[in-house]
C-alpha cells in the first residue's frame, strides 16, 4: 500500500489523493512523499551527508542552503558526527535514522515508514519507537507507519487502519479500537483473548468472585500461573467450557485462590466485545 | 608450500617466461633497430587502426553492453531468454566464424552488400567490418560483468532516488552508474584486452590490406612471415605495453578499495566506534 501511495505501483482500482489533490497519475519523482524503504535502501557509494544531500541536490538548491539544511537533519536524527561515513559503517539502528532524514530533506507531503524498525533488535526498536514519536511532534508531517507488531503500532498511532489479506478491517483511534473492536479479528490481533459464554473478551475485562452474590459463571480452578506483574489463571467452566483471566497480582492476592478452587466468572463493566464491521472504506485514510 | 611452487611456475611457465623472451627477441638487436621496425609507415597504420578500432569497438560495447544489462536485470518480457543467451554466443563460436558470418551478410555477394556499396559504404575489407568483428567477439564481456552486480543491488536505491525527485536519467547516473562501475570497469578492460588482441574475426574480415586494414596483431602475423622477427616481436611489446596501461588505469579502478581502506584508516585514529546513545533527552 506505501508503494501505492509514493507511486512505485499502480492501484488496481481506486485513486490516490493527498492533501484533497488527486496524485493517481503523478510520476513518483513529483509526488513530494518521503519514502523509508524496509531495508533503508542507502546509497551504498555515498557518505551519510551526500545521502541526506540527494533530494536536495537533484532539485538544485544552492550549496549553502543544502549544507544548512543537511547539518539541520542529521542534528535532528542524532547522526551528526557520523555525517562523514559510508552507510556500511553504521549500525542498522544510525541507517534507519539516516533514511529518515533523507526523506525528510525533501520536506514530504507525507512520510511513509515501512516496517521502519522490523530489522533492529528489540531494544534498540523500543527507544527508536519512543524517539520517533518525540521526532513526529516536533516535525508533525503525516506519516504512514506499516508495520506487523501490534504493540508498535497502539504505540505510535494516531490513527490506526487494520488490513488483513489484502482487505481494511477497521480504521480508527487506537485506544477506540482496542475497546471496540469491529470484529473478531481485529480484538484479536490487538490483544489477547478469551472465550465466555461462546463471546470473545479480554481475559482482563473478567472479574472473578469467590460467591455468586454477583452472578457469573461457576468453575474450577485448573492453574495458576504467576507471570511476574499479571496473574493468569486457567478456568474449566461447569457447563463444559474453558476460559482464562489475566488479574493484577494485588486483585489476585486478595481472591486467595486455590488450584481446585471454585470461583464465579463474569465481565467487568468496561468490557470489550467484538461487533459486527459495518463495511470500512479505505478512502477514510 | 608445494601449491605455491606449482602456481608460480605455472604461470611462470605460460605467461612471465614467453613474455620475458618477446622483450628479449625485440631488443635483441639494441632499442633503435626495435624503433625503427615499428616507426615504418606500415607499423604506424597499423599501431593507430588498432587504437582506433579499441576506441569505437569497447564504446559500442560498453554502451551496449550497459543497456542489455539494464534490461536483463530489470524487464521481465518473454523471449528474454533468448537475449540472454545471444550474448553469450561469440564466447561459443570461433572468431574465424564470426569474421566469415559477417562477410556472408555485408560483403559484396552477401545479403546487404550490394545495397551497402551501391550507397558507397563499404564494410568489408574496411573500418566498419574490422570495428563489427571486433565488438562482436568482444560483446559479452561488459554485460557478463555488469548484470550480477545489477542484480545483486536491486532496485531500491533506484526507488529511493525517485522518491526524492530524480528523473530516470539522474537515476542512472547518480545512482546506477556509481553502483556498478567496478563491474564495468572489469568488464571494459577485459573488452579492451579481447579487441585488442583479436586476430581471427578481424583476419577474415579485413582482408589484411598493408597500410590499410592491418591491425597490429595482423601486422605481428606479416612480419614473421615476412621473415622480420625484430618487427614482429617490437609489435608484440607495443601490443604488451597498451595492455599494461590499460590494466593499470581500468584495473586500478576495478579493484578500488577506497572505501575500506578509508574505514581502516579512521578506525585507527579511534578504535571505539560506540554507538551514541539514542535518547540524550531532547
Amino acid at each position: 500500500m506505501l508503494r501505492v501511495i509514493a507511486g512505485l505501483e499502480m492501484p488496481d482500482a481506486g485513486i490516490v489523493e493527498i492533501d484533497d489533490q488527486d496524485l493517481t497519475n503523478v510520476a513518483v519523482r513529483e509526488r513530494g512523499v518521503g519514502f523509508c524503504f524496509q531495508h533503508y535502501a542507502p546509497f551504498r557509494h555515498l557518505t551519510v551527508r551526500k545521502n541526506v544531500a540527494f533530494g536536495l541536490e537533484v532539485r538544485k538548491r544552492p550549496k549553502a542552503e543544502i549544507k544548512e539544511k543537511v547539518d539541520e537533519l542529521l542534528e535532528l536524527v542524532r547522526i551528526g558526527h557520523l555525517a562523514d561515513r559510508y552507510p556500511s559503517q553504521l549500525s542498522g539502528g544510525q541507517r534507519q535514522r539516516m533514511a529518515l532524514a533523507r526523506a525528510l530533506a525533501i520536506e514530504p507531503r507525507v512520510l511513509l515508514l515501512d516496517e521502519p524498525f522490523g530489522a533492529l533488535d528489540a531494544q534498540v526498536r523500543q527507544q527508536l519507537r519512543v524517539w520517533l514519536r518525540q521526532l513526529h511532534k516536533k516535525i508533525s508531517v503525516t506519516t504512514v507507519l506499516v508495520t506487523h507488531d501490534q504493540e508498535e503500532a497502539l504505540e505510535v498511532a494516531d490513527r490506526l487502519a487494520i488490513i488483513h489479506e489484502g482487505r481494511l478491517e477497521q480504521i480508527g483511534d487506537p485506544a477506540e479500537m482496542y475497546d471496540h473492536p469491529a470484529n473478531e479479528f481485529v480484538m484479536k490481533f490487538l490483544g489477547p483473548t478469551t472465550e465466555l459464554n461462546g463471546e470473545w473478551v479480554r481475559p482482563h475485562d473478567l472479574v472473578l468472585h469467590p460467591d455468586d452474590t454477583f452472578g457469573g459463571q461457576p468453575g474450577v480452578v485448573e492453574r495458576i500461573a504467576h507471570l511476574g506483574f499479571e496473574v493468569r489463571i486457567d478456568l474449566k467452566l461447569h457447563n463444559g467450557g474453558t476460559t482464562w483471566v489475566q488479574l493484577s497480582r494485588g486483585a489476585a492476592a486478595e481472591l486467595h485462590l486455590t488450584t481446585g478452587g471454585l470461583v464465579w466468572v463474569s465481565r467487568s463493566q468496561l468490557a470489550t466485545a467484538a461487533t459486527e464491521p459495518p463495511t470500512p472504506q479505505l478512502s477514510a485514510l | 608450500m608445494p601449491l605455491r611452487i606449482i602456481a608460480l611456475s605455472y604461470i611462470g611457465l605460460l605467461i612471465a617466461l614467453p613474455v620475458g623472451f618477446v622483450f628479449y627477441k625485440a631488443f635483441q638487436h639494441g632499442f633503435l633497430a626495435a624503433w625503427n621496425s615499428v616507426t615504418t609507415p606500415d607499423a604506424l597504420s597499423a599501431l593507430w587502426l588498432t587504437l582506433g578500432v579499441v576506441v569505437i569497438a569497447v564504446t559500442m560495447d560498453t554502451i551496449f553492453g550497459v543497456g542489455v544489462s539494464l534490461i536483463l536485470a530489470r524487464h521481465r518480457f518473454p523471449g528474454v531468454w533468448l537475449l540472454d543467451a545471444f550474448v553469450d554466443l561469440p564466447l561459443a563460436l570461433s572468431p574465424v566464424v564470426v569474421g566469415i558470418s559477417l562477410i556472408l551478410v555485408y560483403g559484396r555477394t552477401g545479403w546487404f552488400g550490394n545495397w551497402l556499396a551501391a550507397h558507397g559504404i563499404e564494410v568489408i575489407f574496411s573500418l566498419p567490418g574490422i570495428v563489427m568483428a571486433s565488438a562482436t567477439v568482444a560483446l559479452p564481456y561488459v554485460v557478463r560483468s555488469v548484470l550480477p552486480v545489477l542484480q545483486e543491488i536491486g532496485t531500491d536505491q533506484e526507488q529511493a532516488a525517485a522518491t526524492l525527485g530524480a528523473s530516470t536519467f539522474t537515476v542512472f547516473r547518480r545512482i546506477t552508474l556509481p553502483s556498478i562501475r567496478r563491474g564495468l570497469a572489469y568488464g571494459v578492460t577485459l573488452t579492451t584486452a579481447r579487441v585488442l588482441g583479436e586476430f581471427g574475426a578481424v583476419l577474415v574480415v579485413s582482408g589484411a590490406i598493408l597500410g590499410k586494414t592491418q591491425t597490429m596483431t595482423l601486422f605481428i602475423q606479416s612480419s614473421i612471415e615476412n621473415l622480420d622477427p625484430t618487427g614482429a616481436f617490437a609489435g608484440a611489446v607495443i601490443l604488451i605495453l597498451i595492455s599494461i596501461v590499460v590494466l593499470a588505469l581500468l584495473g586500478s579502478e576495478a579493484k578500488d578499495e577506497r572505501r575500506t581502506s578509508r574505514w581502516r584508516s579512521r578506525s585507527h585514529q579511534s578504535p571505539s566506534v560506540t554507538e551514541m546513545p539514542l535518547l540524550s533527552t531532547t
